[in-house]
């Protein structure tokens, strides 16, 4: 699907950055170019976090995306920072349980999703970017579910086998969900 | 061997570790702590190498000085600000012929600066940087594969000539993560014996190190020395990437983080059929001058694009002269150019062209 350029952000400790190298690791393993770029400066220290992913079939000029495709975005500040910067026609992936305003833009696509609720309910609560992950891929095919399965389990099975089954579940439940909001 | 996502910083410290590298000092500084962050875990597991938060910069060249003296392959890592505290350290190496390997994590300056990407520190590393008329190596990596070839190739060249050399790469360069690969890592045991080094005089000569030389005759005699081996590195050296320049009619020019911007750049102006490409040093010293000259037997407009406000472009106007003309588009401070910004700047140039 040529290049596509994913920005993740939300507060420190929302597992914003994991959902990237998730992202990323998943391109890798479909032998495609990818590019992780993190958020260094004086704003990691502030408490927010973002990272953008490029992923392409084509050599990767520039990591920084001004304008990306898609943007996963885990609260408001991150709302407030990135609406304005996607692509026209780009989607939105919103953790509607952290934020209550939607976007005004009428030119991009937004997909709610209680990421935290569906966490909770699988007794996960660290597991809201898995869920995340998992509807993002699902919804825009940027790499397929079976690579981020794949690529959760390279890096989390060495933390133990429940971490790596429960995350494995909550990628599923994300797909799950968008799987249920397409057919509604 | 397989794929590994892996951020820049990481990408050159574990190079430098299957290169060999054993000795390891730093002081830290955004945006490479990475590099010291990984050295540390990554040298803990090895019985013969050594690690060591300096105290300061200063400490941290000379532990590195003392390390090469010894013989062992050794390396330090800062940013900008952290470089230029090495300085002195780094012409006493020269008045030494010490190897060793130097990475400059390039971030926004004058002084203390900021901690985003750049390219400000071209005129330092390609021109020695502290005082006496040395010079150093210096590879300018685009990519994370490239940190791993050109991280090994730094330290081959720096026991070849005897010199330091610099890996001068941006915040982009080491908070990016790729996937890289890598090659098997080398014995240090394996290494060409160096018959210099100061490792105890038993059963033979005396050796002497030092960079004072008060004789002027002599100290000239060593200065000639470093003169023909500077000279027979740009003989030998350099190196570069051409990227469709051949029925080019322009040539953007730019290294590192900005080249990999600028082929973005090229691509795009390509598809609306500008005849455009790119010119990319891979060494900035010794300067590939004498490829980029013979480029002008078809090409008459260079576009010199740099994350600074105009330093490699000095150097692309000496290599040129009158055979081409020489057009500049800079972002200092930290501002990372797109791919369209400088399609931009490719296309005013052809228009003024003709």
């Amino acid at each position: 699907m040529g290049m596509t350029k994913t920005i993740f952000s939300g507060f420190g400790g929302q597992g914003v950055l994991m959902m990237g190298y998730v992202l990323a690791t998943s391109g890798m393993y479909e032998d495609k170019h990818v590019t992780y770029l993190p958020s260094y400066g004086a704003e990691v220290r502030g408490g927010t976090a973002n990272c953008t992913i490029t992923v392409s079939d084509e050599p990767i000029a520039s990591p920084v995306a001004s304008f990306p495709d898609f943007a996963v975005l885990m609260n408001t500040p991150s709302l407030m920072r990135f609406e304005g910067r996607i692509k026209p026609g780009g989607t939105i992936f919103l953790n509607s349980d952290m934020v209550e305003l939607r976007p005004k833009r009428p030119d991009i696509q937004v997909v709610a999703i209680p990421v935290n609720s569906i966490a909770d309910r699988l007794g996960n609560a660290r597991g809201a970017n898995m869920v995340m992950i998992g509807a993002l891929v699902q919804k825009t095919g940027l790499v397929s579910l079976k690579s981020v399965i794949k690529s959760a389990k390279s890096i989390f099975e060495k933390k133990g086998s429940k971490v790596h089954r429960m995350n494995t579940l909550a990628i599923k439940e994300g797909a799950a969900f968008v799987d249920g909001e397409l057919q509604a | 061997m397989t794929k590994q996502l892996m951020r820049g910083s990481h990408v050159i410290a574990e190079a430098a570790t299957r290169a060999g590298c054993r000795f390891y000092a730093g002081y830290p500084i955004t945006p490479q702590n990475e590099v010291p962050e990984y050295m540390s875990q990554r040298f803990a597991k090895l019985e013969d190498a050594t690690f060591i938060q300096a105290e300061s910069e200063l400490a941290a060249i000379n532990m590195v000085m003392g390390a090469s003296m010894a013989g062992v392959r050794a390396m330090t890592s800062s940013s900008s600000p952290g470089i230029s505290l090495k300085q002195e350290g780094i012409s006493y190496m020269a008045g030494m012929e010490l190897p060793a390997v130097v990475v400059n994590t390039m971030r926004g300056g004058p002084g203390l600066g900021n901690i985003a990407p750049t390219q400000q520190d071209y005129f330092q590393a390609t021109r020695g940087g502290g005082h006496g008329g040395y010079r150093t190596i210096v590879v300018a990596p685009c990519s994370g594969q490239e940190l791993v070839t050109l991280t090994i190739k730094a330290f081959d060249l720096a026991d070849t000539y005897r010199m330091t050399v610099v890996l001068l790469g941006d915040g982009l360069m080491g908070q990016m993560m790729e996937p890289v690969t890598f090659p098997d890592p080398i014995d240090p045991a394996t290494l060409p014996k160096k018959d210099w080094v100061l490792d105890g005089a038993r059963d033979r000569d005396s050796r002497l190190i030092a960079s004072l030389i008060l004789d002027p005759v002599k100290m000239e005699q060593f200065n000639w020395k470093l003169a023909r081996k500077y000279a027979a590195i740009c003989e030998r050296e350099t190196q570069y990437e051409s990227y469709l320049l051949d029925d080019a009619v322009l040539a953007v020019v730019a290294f590192g983080t900005a080249a990999r911007i600028a082929k973005g750049a090229v691509n795009r102006v390509r598809k609306a059929g500008v005849k455009a490409g790119l010119f990319r040093p891979i060494t900035l010293w010794p300067f590939p001058g004498k490829e980029l000259r013979a480029l002008t037997r078809t090409i008459k407009h260079m576009l010199v694009f740099e994350m600074n406000f105009g330093q490699m472009v000095e150097d692309v106007k000496i290599s040129v002269g009158e055979q081409a003309a020489v057009h500049f588009h800079g972002r200092p401070g930290g501002i990372i150019s797109t791919p369209h910004e400088i399609a931009d700047a490719i296309t005013k140039v052809m228009y003024r062209m003709e």
